[in-house]
């Protein structure tokens, strides 16, 4: 299997990504180029006018739809090129965001800030999913409501940025990511995550 | 059986034998239709290529016309029709058939749909399709109505028609085909979940004919075991005439028009007829499908043959004679699905046809055919209409591009 998922806490999840770029690159021909092998109507990996090349591939960009408060987007992060990439920032026009992390904290499973950015390793994809490292949007300033389509950016640790477009999808999963009051008892946030 | 090898592959490869012993054309017949998805010998063993091209065989997506209208009937199928929610405008309409073709076209494809919360379920793409259509209140409701067909509004009232309300109207329809019944549950599921912001679900029929493979390029049958659409527009010049829009805005070329009638089918007194008697309500045979005046399913009939009665071999009344058209113009594509629902305690059955019916012009092929079979057909004794919809059904999309674009774009 070519499976290059980092995140091993995910068992389930990594088999999952890897059957999905396995059918993604068996259905759609030869090239190995995952942002020109997936044309959908919402338009993934996007890259900016300011960033043509594309730091990484960004496969699969959705968020999920949410009237107020906070909400999540996630994809599949492809880093193609020999060097380690640290993903550092991310921002959109709607909400003040942060790149967050799902742990293990006093036996409970906590939503927090991730510390030193997300690393993709060379050669190697990172996958953002409910219950794993996600893009946290922390408070909406309007609807994102299904259908939508959202621009993100992203900052690296060299400087660089990449501009992208997700759609915005019903999705009642991901609670933790959003909403404390209805959290899963063991899905608590963390009080510096919103911070 | 093998002692080697993925577990999950070998008992694929027990269905392939069966698959093939079943029905040998199979391999050409899905070589001719659809496409495989994996050619990667890691995954897919040579000796195990039959099953992977039931579950793995690929109908397109993307195209000037949508698919599910002239492909082969895959073996399953869910008619689901949505009622938009009040505040669903032009706007909104627009969010959600982009969400729903992205849907489509990643499952059709075999990918699994976004923020697909089972993807195992959508590696399996078994031939499915996804066909939109577009009942009268969609256009309402996109504020369009100047682009609704004319022909797109509810039926006439028919003196044999019994319609409950739970089979019939719908403002958006979901037609989910594929040869695999856990793939249909799963688009419906997919599909329906990205639909509940926008519409509810108005009602939902399922149905099935026989499986994939098991009699290829052979007409169906329906649960009276008659041969069903033995007179449908032959692939070709005939089907593009009956069924597709041949000009117009780009709305409606290469658009066609959908009735979905459902149909129960009363086993208890069909049960009450002689052989004889039952092919004579028809005027085709049950074994071959032939008319009776003939021998072979594809015969033309001859109305005018007398028996030693004096009487027409075909009955004056028969389902054939008051059905029948001899222009393409005219003629109807048929691609319907039985339903068996649950026995009654008593063990009166709950079955009948999921009659869907393909056409360019409504008023100009259905609607004449109908007069006819609800004025005087034999069969009208053991069958009853209890659902009724209408839909437009649109024109295809290009890659990057989503079902009904040409009308709200």
């Amino acid at each position: 299997m070519p499976s290059n998922v980092t995140d091993r806490r995910l068992r389930p999840a990594a088999l999952v990504a890897a059957a999905l770029l396995t059918a993604a690159m068996a259905g759609c021909g030869s090239s190995s180029d995952s942002s020109t092998t997936n044309p959908t109507p919402s338009e993934t990996a996007t890259p900016a006018a300011d960033a043509p090349a594309g730091v990484i591939g960004i496969n699969d960009p959705w968020v999920k739809a949410a009237d107020k408060g906070m909400t999540a987007a996630f994809a599949t992060l492809v880093n193609e090129s020999d060097a380690d990439v640290t993903l550092t920032g991310v921002s959109t026009e709607v909400s003040p965001m942060e790149l967050h992390e799902m742990a293990m904290k006093d036996g409970e499973m906590v939503m927090q800030a991730k510390k030193g950015g997300i690393v993709i390793k060379a050669k190697s994809s990172h996958l953002l999913e409910p219950g794993g490292d996600h893009l946290m949007l922390l408070d909406l300033q309007q609807p994102v409501q299904a259908g939508d389509e959202l621009t993100f950016t992203l900052a690296f640790a060299d400087g660089r940025t990449q501009s992208f477009t997700a759609v915005a999808k019903p999705f009642t999963g991901a609670e933790e990511s959003y909403d404390p009051e209805h959290s899963m008892p063991d899905m608590s946030m963390s009080p510096s995550a919103a911070s | 059986m093998t002692g080697s090898g993925p577990r999950a592959v070998s008992r694929r490869g027990l269905l392939a034998g069966g698959a093939l012993a079943a029905g040998g054309a199979l391999g050409a017949t899905v070589a001719v239709t659809a496409v495989s998805l994996s050619d990667d010998p890691a995954t897919r063993p040579a000796e195990l290529t039959p099953v992977a091209e039931i579950g793995l065989a690929i109908e397109p997506f993307h195209g000037t016309r949508q698919a599910g209208v002239a492909t082969e009937p895959q073996a399953h199928a869910a008619f689901v029709a949505l009622a938009l929610r009040p505040e669903t405008d032009r706007e909104a309409l627009g969010r959600m058939l982009r969400l729903l073709s992205d849907d489509a076209a990643r499952l059709t494809q075999g990918r699994p749909a976004l923020a697909d919360t089972e993807p195992e379920l959508g590696l399996l793409p078994a031939r499915l399709t996804v066909t939109f259509g577009f009942g009268p209140g969609f256009y309402q409701a996109a504020n369009a109505d100047e682009r609704r067909p004319p022909s797109v509004a509810a039926l006439p009232a028919f003196r044999i028609d019994r319609l409950s309300p739970h089979w019939s109207g719908g403002d958006l329809l979901l037609q989910i085909c594929a040869d695999d019944p856990l793939t249909v549950a799963h688009a419906q599921r997919v599909l329906v979940k990205d639909s509940r912001p926008f519409a509810t679900v108005a009602w939902v029929q399922q149905g099935f004919r026989r499986a994939a493979g098991s009699e290829p390029g052979r007409t169906q049958r329906n649960l009276f075991g008659q041969l069903d659409g033995t007179a449908n527009p032959k692939p070709g010049a005939p089907l593009e005439t009956a069924v597709w829009v041949p000009d117009g805005p780009t709305w409606l070329r290469d658009s066609t028009t959908l009735v979905v009638r459902r149909i129960s089918m009363n086993l208890e007194t069909w049960d009450l007829l002689g052989r004889t008697d039952r092919e004579l309500s028809v005027g085709r045979r049950l074994d071959t499908g032939a008319p009776l005046t003939g021998t072979d399913e594809h015969d033309e009939p001859n109305f005018d043959a007398l028996g030693s009665g004096g009487l027409t071999v075909i009955p004056d009344f028969s389902h054939l004679t008051r059905s029948h058209v001899t222009e393409d113009r005219l003629r109807i594509l048929r691609r319907p699905y039985n339903y068996d629902g649950v026995p009654s305690a008593d063990g009166t059955a709950d079955s009948g046809l999921i009659f869907a019916s393909y056409q360019a012009d409504i008023t100009r092929q259905f609607l004449p055919i109908q007069r006819r079979l609800a004025e005087r057909d034999l069969l009208n004794e053991w069958t009853t209409p209890i659902g009724s919809a209408v839909f437009a059904i649109p024109p295809g999309c290009p890659e990057g591009g989503w079902i009904g674009q040409q009308l709200l774009g």
